[in-house]
């Protein structure tokens, strides 16, 4: 698992990229009641506003971390935001990328590196 | 609010750390936002059973008279277009500074305390409303800010049931009843009032003796702590305006639903009819109708509609929301904002551009959730 500066994590599964958010972001958020996710198939490029997740409060996006095409999208979101407090690491996962080179992951941090950032 | 004044903390800011509070800054103070269980569980939790709420940030202001209640209640109906002269001692209205354009400078409660009035005011407007009070009322009162007390709201429907257990006498009250309890020897001054739609009492209390008498609440099993948060969205469900947001100065009574807090006698053809600033237009748009009304919003899809989402209808913009979340009871997003007066029917269906999308909203009626006060 790798993590990026916006508290997402990005685990690799083939030749995909899949992304969520941590812990750290899900409680910082509050109660999720809203997420609206990006079109399959779309490009995205490192940086684009892909996700809009709103809580009680207030609203927030995920960018994309990486450059690729949106492969799939995680549609239980849309039906049950609160799976992303209830399992932000597992369950909650928001979209899967196509990316040309993995080795693009290497510009994320590891868990130790994570934690550090947010202690 | 400028980054460099420093932030005033409560007086009970060590027990809303202990608690897990996040503070936010909030006109001028450092403000429990939330606690651990959130706002969601706090805001169900208080609709449920009781909540906890410190709002000692708020401008608690003792009029004195110079010259009796009588020529103090009057002049203060030369500010506000409330029945203040009719206030019964032991009892609370909800009242308005307006300007004299008619817009709204404050939104306040008064009560009549027999040898006083006591006007609780937004922290946000605080040191206007002194300004204001203390330049229209020196002829007939000494315009007194307690800065000693601290200030908690109970609210929800076991509030009185825990409440009653340290003051005995609570349970006798009615809405908007206020009376002063004795607590360890403490003058706590209580009314039965809030601002979340539910039953529940505002609690002044003396700061020295803040910590102790919400502990007390808190280790009562219907008693939780709840913040700002869900103050928020417990009050946006009750359809009550929140000063800054939904009512200002560009906002009249009349236009923001608040023609209800106007009594008959301030109106065309009372006793005392007119008198406060903004009359003329106050007055002839409660004759006539005002050309736009605050009506509530129920966005069709789950996207919330926050502050500031413009409605349109058809191809025009009609209006803007000026308080849009999700109401937890509900279970659904909601919203309030300005229409025009042929625009309010409920029912009727709008637009809401929600990062450059246009969504459907509909007119609401108002609140959301029926008020639960103990008449």
């Amino acid at each position: 698992m790798k993590y990026t500066e916006d508290h997402e994590w990005l685990r690799v599964e083939g030749d995909l990229v899949v992304v969520g958010i941590t812990e750290h972001a899900a409680t910082q958020l509050g109660d999720v009641v809203f997420v609206e996710l990006p079109e399959v198939e779309a490009m995205v490029a490192r940086g684009d506003e892909v996700v809009v997740i709103e809580s009680v409060k207030a609203a927030s996006d995920i960018l994309a971390p990486v450059d690729g095409e949106i492969v799939e999208v995680n549609d239980a979101l849309v039906d049950t935001p609160r799976l992303v407090n209830d399992d932000p690491l597992g369950a909650a996962w928001f979209f899967k990328i196509r990316v040309d080179d993995l080795s693009v992951m290497d510009d994320f941090m590891d868990e130790d590196e994570y934690e550090e950032m947010i202690a | 609010m400028t980054e460099d004044i420093p932030l005033r903390h409560l007086a009970l800011n060590d027990l809303h750390l202990a608690l897990g509070a996040r503070l936010v800054p909030f006109a001028g103070y450092a403000m429990p936002v939330q606690y651990r269980a959130g706002v969601m569980q706090e805001h169900l939790h208080t609709r449920a059973a009781a909540g906890l709420f410190d709002v000692s940030h708020m401008g608690q202001v003792i009029l004195w008279p110079k010259a009796g209640m009588d020529r103090l209640a009057l002049g203060f109906e030369a500010l506000v277009p409330v029945d203040v002269a009719g206030l019964r001692a032991g009892r609370q209205r909800y009242g308005l500074f307006t300007d004299t354009r008619g817009g709204i400078l404050d939104d306040l409660m008064v009560a009549n305390c027999d040898t006083h009035f006591l006007v609780v005011v937004n922290a946000a407007c605080k040191a206007a409303d002194l300004a204001h009070m203390r330049a229209h009322l020196s002829a007939v009162a000494e315009v007194t800010e307690v800065t000693d007390r601290a200030l908690l709201a109970l609210q929800g429907p076991l509030a009185e049931a825990a409440l009653a257990r340290l003051l005995p006498d609570v349970a006798r009250m009615r809405f908007m009843d206020v009376t002063t309890q004795v607590w360890q020897g403490q003058e706590i001054w209580v009314s039965r009032s809030g601002y979340s739609g539910e039953d529940g009492f505002e609690l002044s209390l003396p700061e020295t003796h803040a910590q102790a008498f919400a502990g007390a609440l808190l280790a009562m099993p219907e008693v939780a702590p709840a913040g700002l948060g869900a103050r928020d969205s417990l009050r946006l469900e009750a359809g009550l305006c929140l000063y800054g947001h939904d009512i200002d100065t560009t906002t009249s009574p009349v236009e923001a639903g608040l023609g209800w807090a106007i009594q008959p006698v301030r109106r065309a053809g009372g006793a005392r009819a007119g008198g406060f600033p903004g009359a003329d237009r106050i007055l002839r748009e409660l004759a006539d109708g005002p050309s736009r009304l605050r009506v509530g919003l129920r966005p069709e899809g789950r996207a919330p509609m926050r502050e500031g989402t413009v409605l349109f209808h058809g191809e025009t913009p009609v209006g803007t929301v000026t308080s849009g979340g999700f109401g937890p009871s509900v279970a659904a997003p909601i919203a309030m904002g300005y229409v025009p007066g042929a625009l309010a029917r409920p029912g009727t269906v709008l637009q809401g551009e929600v990062r450059s999308r246009r969504l459907p909203v509909a007119v609401s009626v108002l609140p959301f959730r029926p008020a639960a006060f103990k008449r």
